[in-house]
C-alpha cells in the first residue's frame, strides 16, 4: 500500500492582472511513496515542494492531474482524520494555551472528554512543552510554536505525517529533537513525508528522496541509489599538457583548470585512479594530489538539478531535467547556515 | 459528529472574542452610555424614562453593529492573514463547517453582548421605575422596564446576525480586511435605507431605468430598516405579532442564504 500516489499533478498560478499568464509551479508530477519511512522531497526554493504539499491536503486544487492520500482522493475528510500537518513556518492562535490548541484539535478529530485532554497532554510531552503547556501561545519562542506545530500534527496519532520545512528557524539543538522525532515516529510505522532544502537532515532522516527542479521531479529513489553515481577520485597535477586534457576529457567527469599547465581532475565513482596517474607520469605532468571524494545526497542533488559542485552548468540530471534559473539558490549543504527559511513556493 | 466539529468551532470563536480587549472596549463604552442616558433623562422632566429606552436601546444597537462589523469582517480574513488556516483546514474538518462554526460563534458573542446590555438597560429602568412617584409613572406611556424591550432586542439580535453574515461573505471572499470593511459598511448603510430605495421613483423624479435599477437595489439587499421597532416600544404603540414573525423569519431566511453564499465562496479559494 502506498500512503501517498500522485498521478500527472500539474499546478499552474496566473499571473498578470489584465491578461493573466499561467505559471507553472507543479508540473506532470507522478510519484508513490511505500508505506513507513521517511520520504524527503527536497529542492530549491520555489522548485514546487510546499505547493505539491499544499495539493495533497486540498488547500491548492490542481490544474491537471490527482492525488491520493492513505487510499482516498486528496482532501477528503477520512483521509485527513488519519493524517498529520505540519505546515511552514506555523502559526496558531495567540490567545490560546498550548494545551488549548491541542485540545481544540484533537476535538475536530472527535476525540472527547478524558481521552481529548489525555491526547493533548501527551503530545506536548512528547515534543518537550509539558511544563510550558498554560502559557499563553503569544509567549512562545519560534522553536516553541514549532514544537507546538508538530504535537498538533501527532495529536490523532497519524498514519501519515506530513511536515513542511520542519527544521525551518530552529536552533542546532531543536533541528536534532525534531529529527530524533522524525525518526521515533517512522520507528513506530508511521510513513513521514516532510519537504526540505538542508540536504544534511534528508541525508539523515530519509530512506527514499524526490527531487524537485521547476516543478517537476528531476530524481526520486533511495539515498544509495541517488548517490550510486556520485563520488569518485579528484586527481590535481600540474605541467599537464593540453593535448593529455583532450584525450582524456571522455574519461574524466570534469576538468578544471587551476593555472598554466595545472589541472584538477575529477573521476568518476567507476574509474580506478592507478591507470590514469600511470597515464599523467608518462605524458609528462606531476602529480600534485590524489583525493577520494564520497558519494553525498548534495552531489547528487547538484547532478540531479544539472549542476556541478561548483554551481555551473552540468549535465542533466537522470531525468532530463532543465537546468533551473538558479538552482543553488536556498539550498543549504551542510557547510551552510541551517536557520535559513525558505520563501514560499508561489510565485 | 458534523454538529460537534461546528461547535467546537463556534466555542473557540466566542473563546476568541471573549478575550479581545476591543470586545471590552465596546461594550464598557455601551453601558457607560447607557449609564449616562440617566443624566441625561434628568434634564427632562417626565421624559426620563422615553430617553433612556431610546438611547438605550440605540446604544445596544450601535455597539452591537460596530462589533459586528469590526469582528466580523476580520473572521476569516485574518486566519488567512495569520495563515492558522492552513493548519485548520488540514484537519478533518470540511469548509463549510468551518463557516457554519465561525459565523455561529460570532452570533453568539453579539447575542450574548446585547442580552448584557439590555439586561443592564432592564435593571436600570428597574431601578428608576421603584425609586418613581406614582404622579410620574402615569406620565409614562409604558411601564419602565417594558418586557417589550426584550422585543426590541431580539430584533436587534438578529439584524445584527444578518450583518455577521454579510460581514462573514466578504470576510470569505476578499483577502483584504479593509475590502471587506468598506463593502460590509457599504451594504448596511444601503440596506438602511432600503425601504426608501424601493420608493425612489416615487420620491425623486428620475429616468424609468434608474428608478427601476435603485429600486431593484432596494429590493436586493437586506432591509435593515425593517428590523428597528425601537420607536413602537419606546412609545408604546404596537407592532404586530405577525410582522415580528415574518420580519424574524426574513432575517433568519436570509442570512442563511448569505452564508451559503460564503460557502459557495470559500469552497473553491485556494490558500498559497
Amino acid at each position: 500500500m502506498f500512503p501517498v500516489r500522485v498521478f500527472g499533478l500539474t499546478k499552474d498560478f496566473p499571473q498578470g492582472f489584465w491578461r493573466p499568464r499561467p505559471h507553472r509551479a507543479v508540473d506532470g508530477l507522478s510519484f508513490d511513496i511505500p508505506e513507513g519511512g521517511v520520504f524527503g522531497l527536497l529542492g530549491p526554493n520555489g522548485a514546487g515542494k510546499s505547493t505539491t504539499l499544499k495539493l495533497l491536503l486540498d488547500l491548492l486544487r490542481p490544474t491537471t492531474g490527482h492525488a491520493e492520500i492513505l487510499g482516498r482522493p486528496a482532501g477528503d475528510v477520512e483521509a485527513r482524520q488519519r493524517l498529520g500537518f505540519l505546515p511552514e513556518n506555523p502559526t496558531f492562535y495567540d490567545h490560546l494555551t498550548a494545551e488549548e490548541l491541542l485540545e481544540y484539535f484533537a476535538g475536530l478529530f472527535g476525540y472527547r472528554g478524558e481521552d481529548r485532554r489525555a491526547r493533548a497532554s501527551a503530545a506536548l510531552d512528547r515534543v518537550g512543552l509539558g511544563a510550558d503547556r498554560r502559557r499563553p501561545l503569544r509567549q512562545y519562542s519560534k522553536g516553541m510554536v514549532q514544537r507546538v506545530g508538530l504535537a498538533q500534527a501527532i495529536v490523532n496519532d497519524p498514519a501519515l505525517v506530513i511536515l513542511d520545512e520542519p527544521m525551518s528557524g530552529l536552533d542546532p539543538i531543536g533541528r536534532r529533537d525534531v529529527r530524533e522525532m522524525i525518526l521515533a515516529l517512522r520507528d513506530e510505522g508511521r510513513t513521514v513525508l516532510f519537504s526540505s532544502h538542508i540536504l544534511s537532515d534528508a541525508e539523515q532522516l530519509c530512506s527514499r528522496v524526490g527531487i524537485l527542479a521547476k516543478g517537476r521531479l528531476v530524481a526520486e529513489g533511495t539515498i544509495g541509489e541517488l548517490t550510486r553515481h556520485t563520488g569518485g577520485t579528484d586527481v590535481t597535477a600540474s605541467n599537464v599538457p593540453s593535448a593529455f586534457v583532450d584525450r582524456v576529457a571522455a574519461r574524466v567527469r570534469k576538468t578544471s583548470r587551476i593555472a598554466d599547465g595545472r589541472y584538477r581532475f575529477e573521476l568518476p565513482a567507476g574509474e580506478r585512479p592507478e591507470p590514469f596517474i600511470a597515464d599523467l607520469a608518462a605524458a609528462g605532468a606531476v602529480l600534485v594530489s590524489v583525493a577520494p571524494v564520497g558519494a553525498s545526497l548534495e552531489e547528487a542533488f547538484m547532478h540531479a538539478l544539472g549542476t556541478d559542485r561548483d554551481g555551473r552548468a552540468d549535465s542533466p540530471g537522470p531525468e532530463g531535467a532543465g537546468l533551473p534559473d538558479d538552482p543553488r539558490a536556498g539550498l543549504q549543504g551542510e557547510r551552510q547556515d541551517p536557520d535559513g527559511a525558505s520563501r514560499s513556493d508561489r510565485p | 459528529m458534523t454538529a460537534r466539529r461546528i461547535a467546537l468551532v463556534a466555542w473557540h470563536v466566542f473563546k476568541e472574542h471573549v478575550r479581545d480587549r476591543v470586545l471590552y472596549a465596546i461594550a464598557g463604552f455601551a453601558l457607560l452610555l447607557v449609564a449616562a442616558s440617566i443624566l441625561l433623562g434628568q434634564l427632562t422632566a417626565g421624559e426620563d424614562v422615553k430617553i433612556i429606552k431610546d438611547l438605550g436601546l440605540a446604544v445596544i444597537e450601535g455597539a452591537g453593529l460596530l462589533m459586528t462589523i469590526f469582528l466580523g469582517v476580520g473572521l476569516v480574513s485574518r486566519e488567512i492573514d495569520r495563515r492558522s488556516i492552513i493548519s485548520l483546514l488540514a484537519k478533518p474538518l470540511p469548509r463549510w463547517q468551518f463557516i457554519v462554526g465561525k459565523y455561529l460563534g460570532l452570533v453568539l458573542t453579539i447575542v450574548v453582548n446585547v442580552a448584557a446590555m439590555t439586561a443592564a438597560l432592564l435593571v436600570m429602568l428597574k431601578y428608576l421605575d421603584w425609586r418613581a412617584l406614582p404622579v410620574e409613572r402615569a406620565a409614562w406611556d409604558a411601564v419602565a422596564a417594558d418586557p417589550r424591550l426584550l422585543l426590541a432586542a431580539l430584533m436587534i439580535a438578529i439584524e445584527l446576525a444578518l450583518l455577521t453574515a454579510v460581514a462573514l461573505f466578504f470576510s470569505a471572499f476578499s483577502s483584504s480586511a479593509l475590502l471587506s470593511l468598506a463593502f460590509t459598511i457599504g451594504i448596511y448603510v444601503t440596506g438602511v435605507f432600503s425601504l426608501d430605495l424601493r420608493r425612489f421613483g416615487d420620491i425623486v423624479e428620475a429616468p424609468s431605468l434608474v428608478s427601476h435599477v435603485v429600486a431593484a437595489i432596494g429590493w436586493i439587499v437586506p432591509a435593515f430598516s425593517a428590523f428597528d421597532i425601537k420607536a413602537q416600544v419606546v412609545h408604546g404603540l404596537p407592532v404586530p405579532a405577525s410582522y415580528l414573525l415574518l420580519t424574524s423569519c426574513y432575517g433568519v431566511v436570509y442570512a442563511a442564504a448569505v452564508v451559503v453564499a460564503a460557502i459557495v465562496v470559500f469552497s473553491r479559494r485556494e490558500f498559497t
